[in-house]
């Protein structure tokens, strides 16, 4: 049996929990799901569509806010119930959490951020991503069960349903250790204009922006795009940008139709998180930057000078 | 307040990754090394906390001889000690990893006679590795409580209140002290070492303890690199000459 640890968060199904059942299926069968802290009812007919024949409704009266460790303990009791051969969850900052209680409490190393898995006798060939996905590694996982987190983005989900599913309640034994850590508040951040990871269009600025008021017009272009504005690194280290603002292996990964990176050197770390962008132009005025070897177009140019013009331009179009 | 803040040792790679030709390890003929990010952070949360509350600050790293370096780097920016877990630089499994900490924190905090520390701080992952779970690993391990992956850290009346960014804000967490926290970067912006600090860091203690190393469970066999985007950059032109051109482009892929 592969056992799949399905992510939630008030009542939603994280997107991520699809494609990790989607590889999770591939590695044996019956394929089965646990889901913490939530009635299986509103997720049941999803998880059905994507290969699951049973859902343990793992059931506590603490376990209504997030809790890593009682989750972690609670994924350990049934492991040790129902032996499964590995146990999946996303490669999520919950999925890996989870995961690495999981890993610890087994005295089991986790394989984190898997895009491949190739099961063996006792043995599983993985390919994981390394350096925030600049790099692929292959490696043997060893241990029993398999304990492994599905990396982002890496598939796509696709269901296949396999027939009915049932609904197996399971009542784990929590206790102080595993309760004294929960979500105990949240805060809502005011949200403005379109959240970076959703926006079609990004406009994302680099050490060539040079400051915070250097991004005023890169705020405009985005604006006028319908689009969102993030940063390098160096531009949130420095300040210039707001850190959730960061583009790259240690901030967000985008996907957008359009990437227009300015002043932007083009280092990895960087350019990890917009390897997804169906197109990338660039600007920057060293023909040399790497970023150009990434890049769809680019233009060669002094961005302070090239991105107000851009404005201009499009300004004009917009209302011819 | 007791901190004891760990580390990693990293190549700092600029724009692209040379492999040697085993594909076991990034050429670093011509890199340097750094702290890995979200550890810099962590090093900087670990100082600020022992400014403000008074206290020790002690540095801690798994690896070969040559991170002796990162150790003074960390002490250079005003951590006040430094371990090394010396190895043979060889990569170690998070599990081996895990249990080479914990077991080095035990030695520490029974040697010191005054309890454990306040707290552990660790970066929510390594750049190179990535395993996202040694933290969380030697918290379980101590029996400590912990949280993975935040941005925000206050200590008081014996408490720590932490914060984990999610899509549309923030969760809180409350924790009893001892405890446990990885960071993400954006906790803080690090600061550089001054001089007197680079200075100070050469007569602090670094302590040398050398684990032994157990059989790996999670194996490394080789690496290598992603298929890379791009193709063809089509060069627009220079400078605003450039825009009809991009203003074009845009068009025709449907932004405008």
């Amino acid at each position: 049996m592969i056992l799949g640890v399905i992510e939630h968060d008030r009542g939603k199904l994280n997107e991520a929990s699809l494609e990790m059942l989607t590889l999770a299926r591939t590695l044996g069968s019956p394929l089965e799901a646990v889901l913490i802290g939530a009635d299986a009812g509103p997720f049941r007919e999803t998880l059905k569509e994507y290969g699951v024949t049973k859902v343990y409704e793992v059931q506590h009266d603490q376990l209504g806010e997030y809790a890593p460790r009682a989750w972690g303990t609670s994924v350990v009791q049934l492991v040790r119930a129902k032996s499964p051969q590995a146990v999946l969850a996303a490669g999520t900052d919950r999925g890996n959490e989870v995961m690495a209680h999981v890993g610890a409490a087994l005295g089991l190393p986790v394989a984190a951020n898997c895009t491949e898995v190739r099961p063996g006798e006792g043995v599983y060939e993985v390919t994981r991503l390394r350096w925030g996905g600049s790099l692929l590694e292959d490696a043997e996982l060893h241990g029993e069960p398999k304990l492994l987190t599905v990396a982002p983005h890496a598939l796509s989900p696709e269901p296949a349903s396999a027939g009915e599913v049932a609904v197996e309640a399971f009542r784990p034994t929590l206790d102080e250790k595993d309760l004294r850590v929960r979500v105990s508040a949240r805060e809502e951040r005011e949200r403005e204009g379109v959240p970076l990871t959703e926006a079609k269009v990004v406009v994302g600025g680099g050490r060539g922006v040079g400051s915070a008021e250097g991004f005023k017009i890169l705020e405009e272009l985005a604006h006028l795009l319908g689009g969102a504005v993030g940063g390098s690194r160096v531009a949130t280290n420095n300040g210039w940008r707001p850190h959730s603002d960061q583009i790259g292996q240690t901030g967000v990964q985008i996907a957008p139709d359009l990437y227009i990176a300015c002043g932007i050197s083009g280092a990895i770390q960087h350019i990890v998180g917009v390897k997804g962008a169906k197109y990338i132009l660039a600007i920057n005025k060293d023909p040399e930057a790497p970023i150009f070897q990434r890049a769809d177009f680019g233009i060669v140019g002094d961005l302070h000078e090239v991105v107000p013009a851009l404005v201009e331009e499009i300004k004009k179009r917009k209302s011819s | 307040m007791k901190v004891l803040v760990c580390i990693k040792r990293v190549p700092d790679t600029g724009a692209r990754f040379e492999l040697t030709p085993d594909g076991q390890e990034i050429d670093t003929r011509n890199l340097e090394f750094t702290i890995s990010p979200h550890e810099e952070c962590a090093v900087e949360e670990a100082i600020r906390l022992v400014e403000q509350h008074g206290g020790e600050s002690v540095v801690l790293t798994l690896g070969p001889e040559a991170a002796a370096e990162q150790l003074r780097e960390a002490l250079a920016k005003g951590v006040d000690k430094g371990v090394l877990l010396e190895t043979d630089g060889s990569e170690w499994d998070p599990v081996a990893t895990a249990e080479a900490i914990a077991q080095a924190v035990q030695q520490l905090e029974s040697e010191q006679g005054q309890g454990p520390f306040d707290l552990l701080l660790f970066g929510n992952e390594s750049a190179d590795a990535g395993y996202y779970q040694v933290g969380v690993r030697v918290a379980d391990r101590l029996d400590r409580p912990c949280v993975a992956g935040i941005k925000a850290l206050k200590v008081e009346d014996g408490k720590a209140r932490a914060k984990r960014e999610v899509p549309g804000g923030w969760e809180i967490y409350e924790l009893p002290l001892p405890c446990v926290f990885t960071v993400k970067e954006g906790i803080n912006v690090p600061r550089h070492p001054s001089l007197r600090g680079i200075m100070t860091a050469k007569k602090k203690e670094i302590r040398r303890l050398t684990p032994e190393k157990p059989t790996m469970q999670l194996v490394k066999r080789r690496l290598r690199k992603p298929p890379e985007r791009g193709g063809e950059c089509e060069i627009l032109g220079e400078g605003v000459a450039a825009v009809p051109k991009a203003v074009e482009k845009l068009k025709e892929i449907g932004v405008i």
